[in-house]
């Protein structure tokens, strides 16, 4: 009897705690934070490539290239991307994140279109500010790149415990969670930096 | 029944975790000369030079030479690579990689999240076109990687004053190190035991029986040290000789790649 007793005050909590954690009551809401976190990394390189186009636009302008076309365009494709956000509660909406995707993948093309018409231009291309240019924003890309990956590890991370035993329990009873969408490429090798040819 | 529960639970803790199918070079040193490019005297220079970039700073850069890419673009395997060594402190995410690839003709510098302000994007191709690239077209591939360490070496010592203040912080650190991690672990440990104690001397005043000890499985979980291991957070790896480690540090795809 006693022995029982004993068992009752001091194993019992701990068995409890350890049957909750295991049933995902925290770790199901820890995951989700650190996909989240991640998309928030995707979107901040993003912006920040965002912000090295208008520099580029502005470079080429200065140079007084004649690629009003394809300026305008990229100009046109980074004001529509900058307007689609998609906030960390919407990452379960894969139409959302869809839409997210295609506007980055458009100014993605009018990048890759305006540096290779820049190829024409000798002198641009030893420009010290453009070479700069070009550097960086192939390191963005990069981050881009890298930042993706971290966040889809994340999210299958997330998605693969909420629909697996134990954490499923918790998942769908306490948390109600939903899969989250991982990022995707829209079109094949849209997410690929601009392909960019020092010229030897 | 419970028997059973609490092997399932404690068979619970032992899911596997994923692994990386790719392969990398050991971290065998500062300087990983997987493609045979340096001889013997410039393994040992270069080391030194990073040495002591790492006493006067505590940023890790590490040389790698490698075979081949496996079919990986090099920016993809170097920032793989720099994660899977782990260079740079765990905190500050200050360590840098100097990759060179011969069989495909690239060269990258890989730059810790840490060093990112510093070592920017510009730099660090202004570092390969200027520095490198000259000596590895004419087919001085030591003397292209000396070049780009030393220029590596040039940006990220810090000035004097600042070295000093780090001097000294790190000399506090190792004091502190062992006594802190210690300390903790020793309070949450005679935290447990009271409770224990103090329960089962409140059991046996009820009962007025003693309690028989070791009856029934008690599982008890620390904190584990898992800072204080390998890798740790306040692990600066190599004094001269010794074993040389990462401190944990990330990477996130920072830095720039060339070829010649």
């Amino acid at each position: 009897m006693t022995r029982l007793r004993h068992f009752r005050l001091f194993l019992l909590p701990l068995l409890g705690a350890f049957a909750l954690s295991a049933c995902g009551i925290n770790s199901v809401p820890a995951a989700e934070e650190v996909a989240k976190a991640k998309w928030a990394d995707v979107q901040a390189q993003y912006q920040r490539r965002s912000n090295l186009v208008g520099n580029l636009v502005a470079t080429v302008k200065a140079a007084g290239k004649q690629e009003q076309d394809t300026l305008v365009k990229v100009t046109e494709a980074r004001a529509k991307a900058t307007s689609v956000q998609v906030n960390a509660a919407d990452l379960s909406d894969p139409a959302k994140v869809q839409q997210f995707q295609q506007a980055q993948a458009q100014l993605s093309q009018g990048l890759g279109r305006l540096l290779a018409s820049v190829e024409a231009y000798p002198d641009l291309k030893t420009n010290q500010n453009f070479l700069d240019l070009q550097s960086q924003l192939e390191g963005t890309e990069n981050r881009i790149a890298v930042s993706i990956r971290d966040y889809n590890e994340a999210v299958r991370a997330y998605n693969t415990r909420i629909r697996t035993f134990p954490d499923a329990i918790g998942a769908k009873i306490i948390h109600g969670a939903k899969p989250m969408t991982p990022f995707q490429a829209t079109t094949p090798g849209a997410e690929e930096a601009p392909k960019v040819d020092f010229g030897n | 029944m419970l028997r059973r529960l609490l092997l399932i639970l404690s068979l619970l803790l032992f899911i596997p975790v994923a692994t990386q199918a790719q392969t990398f070079p050991k971290l065998t040193g500062r300087v990983v000369d997987d493609a045979a490019l340096l001889s013997p005297a410039q393994e040992q220079a270069l080391t030194d030079k990073l040495a002591a970039l790492e006493k006067q700073s505590g940023r890790q850069v590490v040389v790698a030479t490698l075979r081949d890419l496996q079919g990986y673009d090099i920016s993809d395997y170097g920032y793989r690579l720099g994660r899977a060594w782990g260079l740079g402190s765990k905190e500050r995410n200050d360590g840098a990689l100097l990759i060179v690839a011969p069989s495909e003709r690239k060269i990258r510098i890989e730059v810790g999240y840490g060093l990112e302000g510093i070592m920017t994007d510009a730099v660090s191709s202004q570092i390969i076109r200027d520095d490198i690239r000259p000596h590895f077209k004419a087919g001085d591939m030591p003397g292209g990687i000396e070049a780009g360490v030393d220029a590596i070496g040039k940006l990220l010592s810090l000035p004097p004053d600042e070295a000093r203040a780090f001097a000294a912080q790190a000399a506090a650190k190792q004091r502190n190190a062992a006594d802190d991690g210690g300390g903790f672990m020793i309070v949450f440990w005679l935290f447990v035991i009271v409770i224990i104690v103090a329960a089962m001397a409140s059991g046996r005043g009820r009962k007025g029986q003693r309690y028989r000890g070791g009856s029934g499985p008690i599982i008890l979980w620390g904190p584990g040290d898992s800072g204080s291991g390998w890798g740790g957070g306040s692990g600066w790896g190599g004094s001269d000789g010794g074993g040389f480690s990462g401190g944990g540090g990330s990477f996130g795809g920072g830095g720039a790649s060339g070829d010649w």
